[in-house]
C-alpha cells in the first residue's frame, strides 16, 4: 500500500528510492534509504568513506541488487531490470576511475555510445552516418575534446579521459546522469571547466554526483545529500549542510 | 598540458571524420586484403600444384582445424572468451556428418550378414535391433547439412546464455567448457551402441553414391574445404572491421563500460561463442569427409587444448596467424608422431610455455624488429665485455637501435 501523498511525491521526481537496503555479509552498506532527485537538478552526494555513496549508485544502475526496497525512475520500477535495460531507460553512469576504450580513437569512443545499433546484427551492419558525425562533433565541442577526435584514447590526459567518459554518456542522452568523483585527479583549471560542463548539461537532465571536493560541490550542486553509515544524515543547500552540527561532527569537521 | 588549452588548435584543415578508423588502419586494411589474396593463391593454387595426393589430403585435414582456430581468434583473441572445449563443437559437426555417411554405408544389402541388416555394424554388435530415434534425421542429407551448424550452435547458445547471463567468465568459463569436452567424450565412449564408442564411426564410403575415398574425390573435397575456409575468413573480416568488431574489443577490455553504455554484453559474448562453435562444426564435418571417420579422440580435453595452442602459436589476434599457426603445429604433430611419438606431449607443452612467456601475441603478433634489436643488444653487450667495458665504437654503432619504437602508430600524425 502506498499512501496518496507518497504517490504525488513520486510523480514529481525523476528518480525516487524507497526504503533501499543492501547488506554484504551482514554489513549494511545502504540502510533503508529513501531519497529523490528532480530533473534539471544537480545533486551532490557526500559523506565519509564507507558511507554508501558508490553503493547507492550501484543499486540505482543495477550493478548491485538491493536486499529490500525499490528504485523508481520516471515512475517506473527499475529495481530488478538488467544493467543495460536501466541504461536504455535513461540512466547514465560514470565510474570512479576513467573507463574509456583505450585502443579506440576519441571519435570511436563517442560513436560506441551512440544509442542505436546495439544488437549484434545492427552493429555489424552499422555504417557511420552524417548524423553520427555531427552528434559526435557537437558533444566533443561541449567536452573540450574537439581537437582530439583522431587521437587514441590512451594518449589522453587523466582529465581528458574523464571528459571523454562524460561525453560518451551525453551521447546516450540520459535523463539521469550519475558521476562518481568526476574531478578527482584534475587540475584546478580542469575542475573549473568540468563545473561549467555540469551546469551546461544539467539544463535538461538530472545530475547525481558523488564528490569529495567541497569547493567543487559548493560551486555546482543545487542540493547536497549527506550519507553516513548507509543512511541520509542531512539534506539541503551547501550552506545549510556546512552549518549542520551532525554533519560537522561526522564529516566536515575532520 | 590541459585539454582546455588544446581546444584552440585549428581543426578545419584535417580531412573528414567520416571514414576514420583505428582498429583497422587504412594501410592495414590494404595489407590484409593482399594477405587474403596470397592465402587464396596458396590454398587453391600452390598446395594442389606442389603436393601429391597424400600430402594434399594431409593439409586438407589440418585446414579443418583452422576453422576452429578462426573461431578462437574471434571468440578469444577479440571477445576475450577462452574456450577449452572447441573440440566438442568440432566433434558434434563431425559426428553429424559421420552419422549420415554411416547410414548410407549400412544399406541392407551390404549389411545382410548382420542379425539386423540395415543398421550400422556397431549397433548390431551392441545388440541393438532397430535404428535409435536420434539417428533417423540423419538418413537425409538435407537434415544433416542443417544439423551440422545447428546442433553445436544450439549447444553453444544454451551454454553461452546460461553462463554469460550469470556473468561467468574468464577462467571459470574455460574450466566449464573443458568439463564439457570431458563429459561429451565420456558420453560418446560410454554409449557404444549409439555412437560407436571409443572406435568412433568408421568405414565411411560414399556421399549420395559418390565414393569419397577416391583420389579425385579427395581433391574435390580439399577445394570445397579451402573455399569454405576462405569464406569463413572473409566473414570474420567483415565482422572485425564493423562496429561489431570494435564492440568485441570493447567487451574484452572494458566489459563494465560496455554494459553501462546500454549494450547487452551477454548477447554479444553469446553471439561470438556461437559463431566460433559453428566454425568448428563446419571444420569437423569437413574432417569427417576428408579423413573418412570420426572418433571421440577429436572431442576431449587434449584435442581441445591443442586447438587453443595452435591458435595461440599463430597469434590469437590474427586471422591469418591462426591459419598458419594451425598448419605449423599440426605439421609438427605429424612429424613427431611418426618419428618420436613420446616426445609430442613435451613439444606441445614447451610450445605452450613459449607462447605464454616469449611471444604472447603469437607468430603473427611478434615484434620481429624488437626481437632483432634484443639480439643486437646482446651482441653489443658481448662487444662491450670484449672491449674491457670502455664502451667504445662497437656500442656507439648499436646503441641508437636499442630504444624500442612507440608501440602504437597514431593515425594522422
Amino acid at each position: 500500500m502506498t499512501p496518496p501523498a507518497a504517490e504525488a511525491f513520486a510523480s514529481e521526481s525523476l528518480l525516487v528510492t524507497k526504503g533501499l537496503s543492501v547488506s554484504f555479509d551482514g554489513f549494511k552498506a545502504v540502510d533503508n534509504l529513501s531519497f529523490s532527485v528532480d530533473s534539471g537538478e544537480i545533486r551532490a552526494l557526500i559523506g565519509p568513506n564507507g558511507a554508501g555513496k558508490t553503493t547507492l549508485l550501484d543499486l540505482i544502475s543495477g550493478k548491485t541488487a538491493p536486499t529490500t526496497g525499490s528504485v523508481m525512475f520516471k515512475n517506473r520500477e527499475i529495481t530488478h531490470l538488467r544493467e543495460y535495460e536501466i541504461v536504455r531507460s535513461g540512466v547514465g553512469r560514470k565510474f570512479q576511475t576513467p573507463s574509456v576504450y583505450e585502443s579506440l580513437t576519441v571519435f570511436e569512443n563517442f560513436e560506441m555510445a551512440f544509442p542505436d545499433n546495439r544488437s549484434c546484427w545492427s552493429a555489424w551492419r552499422f555504417r557511420r552516418s552524417d548524423e553520427v558525425v555531427a552528434k559526435v562533433e557537437q558533444i566533443a565541442e561541449l567536452t573540450y575534446l574537439k581537437d582530439r577526435l583522431r587521437d587514441r584514447a590512451e594518449i589522453l590526459s587523466h582529465g581528458e579521459k574523464q571528459w571523454l567518459e562524460i561525453g560518451a554518456l551525453l551521447i546516450q542522452n540520459p535523463e539521469l546522469l550519475m558521476l562518481d568523483e568526476p574531478v578527482a585527479g584534475m587540475s584546478p583549471h580542469e575542475r573549473e571547466a568540468t563545473g561549467e560542463l555540469l551546469l551546461e548539461i544539467a539544463k535538461n537532465r538530472a545530475v547525481l554526483v558523488v564528490e569529495h571536493d567541497m569547493d567543487f560541490v559548493k560551486n555546482v550542486a543545487h542540493v547536497v545529500t549527506v550519507l553516513h553509515q548507509g543512511r541520509v544524515l542531512a539534506e539541503g543547500s551547501m550552506d545549510e549542510i556546512q552549518r549542520n552540527p551532525k554533519v560537522i561532527e561526522v564529516y566536515l569537521g575532520h | 598540458m590541459s585539454g582546455v588549452l588544446q581546444s584552440v588548435r585549428p581543426s578545419s584543415l584535417r580531412p573528414s571524420l567520416r571514414h576514420l578508423t583505428t582498429v583497422v588502419f587504412e594501410g592495414q586494411r590494404r595489407r590484409e586484403n593482399l594477405y587474403f589474396v596470397v592465402l587464396a593463391v596458396v590454398l587453391l593454387g600452390l598446395f594442389p600444384l606442389a603436393l601429391d595426393n597424400f600430402h594434399l589430403n594431409l593439409i586438407g585435414k589440418y585446414l579443418t582445424y583452422a576453422f576452429v582456430s578462426l573461431g578462437l581468434v574471434l571468440c578469444w583473441g577479440y571477445g576475450g572468451i577462452l574456450s577449452l572445449g572447441q573440440g566438442v563443437f568440432f566433434g558434434l559437426g563431425g559426428y553429424c556428418m559421420a552419422m549420415f555417411l554411416k547410414l548410407e554405408a549400412s544399406d541392407p544389402a551390404s549389411t545382410s550378414i548382420q542379425s539386423t541388416p540395415g543398421i550400422p555394424d556397431f549397433m548390431d554388435w551392441n545388440q541393438l535391433t532397430s535404428l535409435p530415434a536420434i539417428w533417423v534425421p540423419f538418413k537425409s542429407l538435407f537434415c544433416t547439412l542443417i544439423a551440422i551448424p545447428l546442433v553445436p550452435g544450439l549447444l553453444a547458445l544454451a551454454l553461452g546464455a546460461a553462463m554469460f547471463r550469470r556473468r561467468v567468465g574468464g577462467v571459470y568459463f574455460a574450466i566449464i567448457t573443458q568439463a564439457l569436452a570431458s563429459i561429451l567424450s565420456i558420453l560418446i565412449i560410454g554409449r557404444q551402441g549409439y555412437t560407436g564408442g571409443v572406435n568412433g564411426i568408421t568405414d565411411l564410403r560414399t556421399l549420395l553414391g559418390w565414393d569419397i575415398r577416391s583420389d579425385s574425390a579427395k581433391t574435390i573435397l580439399y577445394y570445397v574445404n579451402a573455399l569454405l575456409l576462405l569464406g569463413a575468413v572473409a566473414l570474420s573480416f567483415s565482422i572485425l572491421r564493423s562496429k561489431l568488431g570494435r564492440l568485441l574489443l570493447a567487451v574484452r577490455d572494458r566489459e563494465e563500460r560496455v554494459l553501462f553504455t546500454g549494450y547487452d554484453v551477454a548477447a554479444i559474448k553469446t553471439f561470438v561463442f556461437v559463431l566460433a562453435a559453428v566454425y568448428s562444426a563446419i571444420g569437423g564435418a569437413m574432417f569427417t569427409l576428408q579423413v573418412g571417420f570420426m572418433s571421440p579422440s577429436f572431442v576431449g580435453i587434449v584435442p581441445s587444448i591443442e586447438m587453443v595452442i595452435s591458435a595461440a602459436v599463430g597469434g590469437r589476434g590474427s586471422l591469418f596467424g591462426a591459419i598458419y599457426g594451425t598448419l605449423i603445429v599440426n605439421a609438427a604433430k605429424t612429424f613427431f608422431s611418426e618419428g618420436f611419438p613420446e616426445l609430442w606431449l613435451f613439444v606441445i607443452g614447451a610450445l605452450f610455455i613459449a607462447v605464454v612467456m616469449i611471444f604472447p601475441n603469437g607468430l603473427a603478433g611478434m615484434d620481429y624488429a624488437r626481437a632483432a634489436r634484443t639480439v643486437l643488444g646482446w651482441f653489443s653487450k658481448l662487444g662491450k665485455m670484449r672491449d674491457g667495458g670502455s664502451g667504445r665504437p662497437v656500442v656507439a654503432v648499436v646503441a641508437p637501435v636499442v630504444p624500442s619504437q612507440p608501440r602504437i602508430k597514431v593515425e594522422g600524425q
